[in-house]
């Protein structure tokens, strides 16, 4: 017993010298790392946050826009059309913008189908917004344009 | 050997036809993709057709189907079953009209276009029509919203058609957030009613010679003259967008669960309360639209607004009815109505609803129980999130001399035709 038990004590002796050298050559190395490098790996170590930001213009398509053309930008046949891939989504965004703040009615034709009804004027969304929304959907639905900024919405507007 | 051998051939195809002209029909095996009641079961007529909307079928069998959009030259489908198998192998397209209206009356085809309603006379036993068009009624407003024009005929000479409101709600700005409601309704005048004609005048001006029957009506795609009891049924498209122009008094769901489809008795001189009022099915009642100052709640002005005889979800969109007068399906649908929902696109973020074919049944001008699905599985999809997603949508709907059930779908133009064995 008494052997074993001296044994015991050297085994954590050892261990907790082995321990103590790795440990310093951890210290080391951390004292080697910038302390921008270790702000970073520390905010990465953070609790995880949503894991993309939302699209600011999600929101205002759910608002303004998703009653008509549906969560997944598909349109309702004969009436909605559709913003995906072959739609005017892709067309010069000044024209985009005008169609926000003009609204549309009457027959249109998009990727071989007609659709009548009555899209509202969205003027009175602010510049971030309507260029927010339309940045989201070029985005989305398979879509991939070039967003819309808040400046080239204003020089819309005003004409330039 | 050889013309013994024919000749045995020939016998036997000779029978095999005269098997087929008896009149059993073979129904698809796997029922054209619909769930049915116990003992029905179901064909494709016809496919592909294009974005077919109301139907009609005559005396002798043949079929009639208006387009929303002219294909292969023509509004109008015409189609023949020839060999008797119950499916149809004369397909003609005919007549530069388009658009939804279409019945069988009177030896013509009347076509309601979307600003006209013509008519073909059919000479005894002709397919097509050989005549050319003669415009029954004309000077309808071209509309970009609730634009067709169903029609339905009494057994007095007159001719029923729905103008439909070019509006949701009656706002100031169409469908657009803060804009209030007009007080008194402007469209009211020529639109959002029930227009009566005499079905044999030619050139009738809406305005100098149309009738309004009835008025309050939003939008009925669903029109149909009972002739049973002699009275006029049609049922409405709801208002939309409660949630997205008054975030302060509906959420989503609300949304869309209001207003409910109205199934209405139109009297002459019913008033059935658009715009300024809805119905809610919940609280059975009509209540006053938020443009017009109604909270959900309150009744006011709406307690004079004729009430519907029936309630069905809200925007399920009911695109045709159909009282049953056949001896082939069973007792308990002699005299009920089938009705078509065409499908929802205004309950998102919520799912759709709809995609189905309903059956009342009546007792006398009255249902007599609560409805129930009769024909489903026409999306091909157990959930429709956006109307897209379905495959068919029942649009229209028509009897055969037989007593079958002709069932038309817009997206694609299928014919369904429901027959009834027993097994």
């Amino acid at each position: 017993m008494k052997i074993k038990f001296n044994h015991l004590i050297f085994s954590i002796l050892l261990g907790g010298l082995i321990l103590s050298c790795h440990s310093n050559t951890e210290k080391k190395k951390v004292e080697a790392v910038s302390s921008e490098q270790l702000a970073t790996e520390m905010s990465e170590n953070l609790p995880v946050q949503p894991a993309k930001k939302e699209h600011p213009g999600k929101a205002v398509y759910t608002q303004y826009c998703l009653v008509c053309h549906q969560a997944d930008g598909s349109g309702v046949p004969n009436m909605h059309p559709p913003l995906g891939p072959g739609s005017w989504v892709g067309k010069d965004p000044k024209e985009l913008v005008a169609l926000m703040m003009k609204g549309l009615s009457g027959k249109i034709e998009v990727n071989g189908e007609v659709y009548k009804s009555y899209m509202p004027s969205h003027a009175k969304l602010t510049n971030n917004e309507i260029a927010n929304v339309l940045s989201y959907i070029r985005s989305s639905f398979g879509n991939d344009f070039e967003p819309v900024t808040a400046d080239f919405v204003k020089k819309v507007k005003s004409g330039r | 050997m050889k013309r013994i051998f024919f000749g045995a051939i020939g016998l036997v195809l000779l029978g095999a036809c005269q098997l087929n002209s008896n009149k059993t029909i073979n129904s698809d095996v796997n029922n054209a993709e619909l769930i049915l009641p116990e003992g029905f079961s179901a064909l494709v007529f016809a496919d592909s057709l294009g974005h077919a909307r109301h139907l009609d079928v005559n005396s002798n069998g043949d079929v009639y189907v208006s387009l929303s959009r002219v294909k292969n030259g023509g509004g109008l489908v015409c189609l023949r079953d020839k060999n008797n198998d119950g499916r149809a192998d004369e397909i003609k397209y005919h007549g530069i009209y388009d658009g939804t209206g279409v019945k069988l009356h009177n030896g013509y085809v009347y076509f309601g276009a979307d600003t006209v309603i013509v008519r073909y006379k059919l000479t005894d036993g002709e397919l097509v029509p050989s005549h050319d068009a003669e415009i029954i009624a004309a000077g309808f407003d071209h509309q970009n919203q609730h634009e067709t024009k169903p029609i339905t005929f009494d057994q007095e000479g007159n001719m029923y058609v729905t103008v439909g409101a070019p509006a949701n709600a009656c706002m100031e700005q169409v469908r657009t957030k803060g804009s209030p409601g007009m007080d008194p309704c402007p469209l009211l005048e020529l639109h959002g009613g029930i227009w009566r004609f005499k079905d044999d005048v030619l050139n009738q001006d809406q305005a100098k010679d149309g009738y309004r029957y009835a008025t309050g009506i939003r939008n009925a795609v669903a029109i149909r003259w009972n002739n049973t009891e002699n009275k006029l049924y049609a049922i409405q498209h709801g208002r939309d967008q409660l949630s997205q122009f008054f975030p302060e008094l509906y959420t989503n769901k609300q949304n869309a669960d209001l207003p409910a489809e109205e199934f209405l008795l139109v009297e002459d001189g019913s008033n059935f309360g658009w715009p300024y009022c809805y119905y809610d099915g919940a609280q059975n009642k009509k209540v006053q639209a938020p443009e017009y100052g109604g909270d959900g709640l309150k009744v006011e002005r709406c307690s004079a607004a004729d009430d519907p005889i029936m309630a069905f979800p809200a925007h399920t969109a009911p695109n045709d009815v159909l009282f049953y007068t056949g001896d082939m399906f069973p007792e308990k649908y002699k005299n009920g109505a089938f009705i078509a929902f065409h499908g929802s696109w205004n309950r998102a973020p919520e799912p759709q609803e709809g995609f189905y074919v309903v059956f009342v049944p009546f007792k006398d001008a009255l249902p007599s129980g609560s409805w129930e699905v009769f024909a489903n599985g026409f999306a091909g999809v157990d959930v429709v999130k956006s109307p897209r997603d379905a495959k068919h949508r029942p649009c229209g709907l028509a009897q055969g001399p037989d007593g079958s059930l002709y069932i038309s779908d817009d997206v694609n133009g299928r014919i369904y035709r429901i027959v009834y064995s027993g097994k």
